[in-house]
């Protein structure tokens, strides 16, 4: 097992690596940031003072050693818009964002799984049907859409929730959290909902098509032969035979969910990474996008090695061994 | 007269489709004593499988019972409501599954599959449930049950699981078993092995037994008595003696046929033509009628089941009574 750990981690290495060499000459494409960053009124002289001090009168090959020399030391650079460290300014936004990401999978889950698993028992009720089509619209609407039609309805006509922000917030840890007070969950309900429609609606899907594989297994009907209630049978036989394909897809997504929560975040102004990274990119702030989309992918490994480590615990089959594949 | 411990009379288990009613199991009668062992013979598809998933109230929709009684003790288990009947499975009739590798579920330890199933009937203690447990897994002869009940299923044999799947049917003592198959999928010394097991048990305790197999040398051994099915119905009952040296109904002698055995070394295999017919629509008549060397007008009919001396009854217009050839002297004549 720990074997299996250290490896992963050299590759996620290697991975990061690669990552930064793509996304560092891939901002270098989109555009230069000088035009922006400086103001009209500034002379030749001070254009130049400028650019030698954001190091960006050297090739960008010269500005990458540069940036993964300094990396190495855990520095990922200054923003050239607010000075301050990247990194700073990202896992400051991070909480925001890591809060609303774990609401929605919550959601998800919590309502996704149930449904899922009724609709999969029952697939000819009118009610798993409904669920069903829910699951269709959960997919295939937009994002920004729902949640301006979610402020529209309650926010706006029915006034119960509000709509910008994450209200009061109180310190946990060191950190500022929303979920601790009523204002804050509040605040939480509508733009966790809006990020976890498309996940439930994958959950519910996941969750019914594995109800209806284990369903039908002999093991199940081994478990009613035995006389166990069906309560039993449902929620301890079928229930755990399901949740594989489940934390395997929802592993993947929370990466997604925390990575790319930008729709949510921009609807609801909710101070995440994700409105940080939208600004960063319409302001050419490279070093914020670059120790963003850095952060993603370690945070995507990260969550891969912990489902990786969920199945063998959820699947007695699955040991983890220090194969080659 | 006691009463048997089970009786079916005429039960019918249909299964409504898209495609029309298939008729799994379409009137058959048996009864089953006290520790004795019923063989339930015949091809696959015949209904042998439905007929124990209706004992046991396991059909499950589109399949529904349709006519018939099942009394156990002389309750009729068609009218029980779910809630007593699922307190008698698992506790007074159990089954054990064709294929072990499938009938024990993979992410559970076999520990809580075994101590869940005796706390389903009995209100006792997690303690004195995996004693149970433990015992009973001693009782089907699987060494260090301590260390075996703390694994999953995938760590076992196919043999060493259907030793549990049988240790989970005895865990509440029940007055029936209904084993499907249970020695298909296992290679033949472990299959002598678990028959040797339930025989034993069933001598022991008393408990009657309902043993569906499509493998008359594994009947021949093991069961009291016989009934063999056709396409859903009864075709013939007897003793196993009886049915295996006397068999009445052409479908039955055929059967005892097709077994490969040493005295025909060399010649072709006999086997019966033709195959099962689909369940969907049988004809009307005997429905071995197409397969049946012995067919004719009489056979568009219905045959009754007809009694052929004590506990002998087969359902056809012409069985190999007494006064035809013997059944090896007509085979040996046919393959020369």
């Amino acid at each position: 097992m720990s074997v299996f750990i250290i490896r992963r981690l050299l590759q996620a290495l290697v991975v990061i690596f690669l990552m930064s060499l793509i996304v560092f000459a891939g901002i270098n494409i989109v555009g230069d940031p000088v035009d922006l960053l400086i103001s009209p009124e500034a002379d030749q002289a001070e254009i130049e003072a400028t650019i030698r001090r954001l190091g960006l009168d050297r090739p960008w090959h010269e500005q990458y050693g540069y940036f993964l020399l300094n990396a190495f030391k855990g520095d990922l650079g200054n923003s050239f818009i607010f000075a301050e460290p990247a990194l700073k300014l990202i896992l400051q936004r991070m909480p925001a964002t890591l809060e609303l990401a774990f609401a929605a999978m919550l959601i998800a889950v919590v309502f996704g799984i149930p449904l899922g698993m009724y609709a999969g028992l029952k697939p000819d009720s009118t009610t798993s049907k409904t669920i069903m089509a829910g699951s269709i619209l959960g997919f295939s609407l937009p994002t920004f859409w729902v949640g301006l039609m979610l402020i529209m309805v309650f926010a706006v006509m029915l006034g119960w929730l509000p709509s910008t922000g994450r209200g009061d917030t109180t310190e946990l840890l060191g950190i500022q959290v929303s979920f601790l007070t009523w204002d804050g969950i509040q605040h939480l309900i509508l733009p966790a909902f809006n990020l976890a429609l498309f996940k439930m609606s994958l959950v519910i899907r996941l969750a019914r098509a594995g109800t209806k594989e284990v369903a039908l297994q002999d093991y199940i009907k081994f478990a009613r032969a035995k006389g166990l209630s069906s309560r039993r049978v449902v929620l301890v036989h079928v229930a755990k035979n399901i949740m594989i394909p489940v934390v395997t897809v929802l592993g993947l997504e929370l990466g997604g969910v925390i990575a790319f929560a930008v729709v949510t975040e921009t609807v609801f102004a909710w101070p995440g990474m994700g409105k940080l990274l939208i600004d960063s990119i319409q302001l050419l702030d490279r070093p914020v996008v670059v120790a963003y989309l850095l952060i993603t992918v370690f945070m995507f490994i990260l969550i891969n090695l912990v489902v990786d480590i969920l199945y063998s615990i959820l699947d007695p089959r699955v040991r983890l061994k220090d194969v080659k594949a | 007269m006691i009463t048997p411990t089970l009786e079916v009379a005429n039960l019918r288990t249909h299964f409504f489709t898209k495609n029309g009613v298939v008729k799994a199991v379409d009137g058959i009668s048996f009864k089953v004593d006290e520790g004795e062992v019923l063989g339930l013979v015949g091809e696959s598809g015949s209904g042998k499988t439905v007929t124990g998933f209706s004992i046991i109230g396991l059909v499950d929709p589109p399949g529904e019972v349709v006519d018939g009684g099942i009394l156990f003790h002389g309750r009729n288990l068609v009218e029980l409501p779910d809630e007593e009947m699922r307190d008698l499975r698992g506790s007074k009739i159990a089954m054990i599954f064709q294929d072990p590798m499938m009938t024990l579920n993979p992410v559970l330890r076999i520990d809580t599959q075994m101590v869940e199933a005796v706390r389903a009937h009995k209100n006792v203690s997690r303690d004195s449930a995996y004693q149970r447990a433990r015992e009973t897994l001693v009782a089907v002869g699987i060494a260090s049950p301590d260390e075996r009940l703390k694994a999953y299923p995938h760590q076992f044999s196919g043999g060493m699981r259907q030793r549990v799947a049988i240790a989970i049917a005895l865990l509440n003592e029940p007055d029936l078993i209904i084993a499907d198959e249970p020695t298909t999928a296992l290679d033949v010394t472990i299959q002598a092995q678990i028959l040797f097991e339930a025989q034993k048990l069933c001598r022991r305790t008393g408990t009657a037994m309902i043993w569906i197999t499509h493998d008359l040398t594994v009947v021949a051994g093991l069961a009291d008595r016989i009934c063999v099915m056709y396409a859903g119905r009864d075709v013939e009952h007897g003793s196993v003696d009886e049915v295996l040296d006397t068999p009445l109904h052409p479908y039955t002698y055929g059967l005892i046929g097709s077994v490969p055995s040493r005295n025909r070394r060399g010649r072709p295999l006999h086997q019966i033509p033709g195959m099962t017919p689909s369940l969907l629509n049988l004809p009307p008549g005997c429905a071995f009628r197409d397969r049946c060397p012995r067919a004719t007008e009489v056979c568009m009919e219905q045959p009754p089941l007809a009694p052929h001396g004590p506990g002998r009854t087969a359902r056809c217009f012409h069985p190999h009574v007494n006064g035809d050839k013997s059944r090896r002297a007509e085979m040996e004549a046919e393959s020369k």
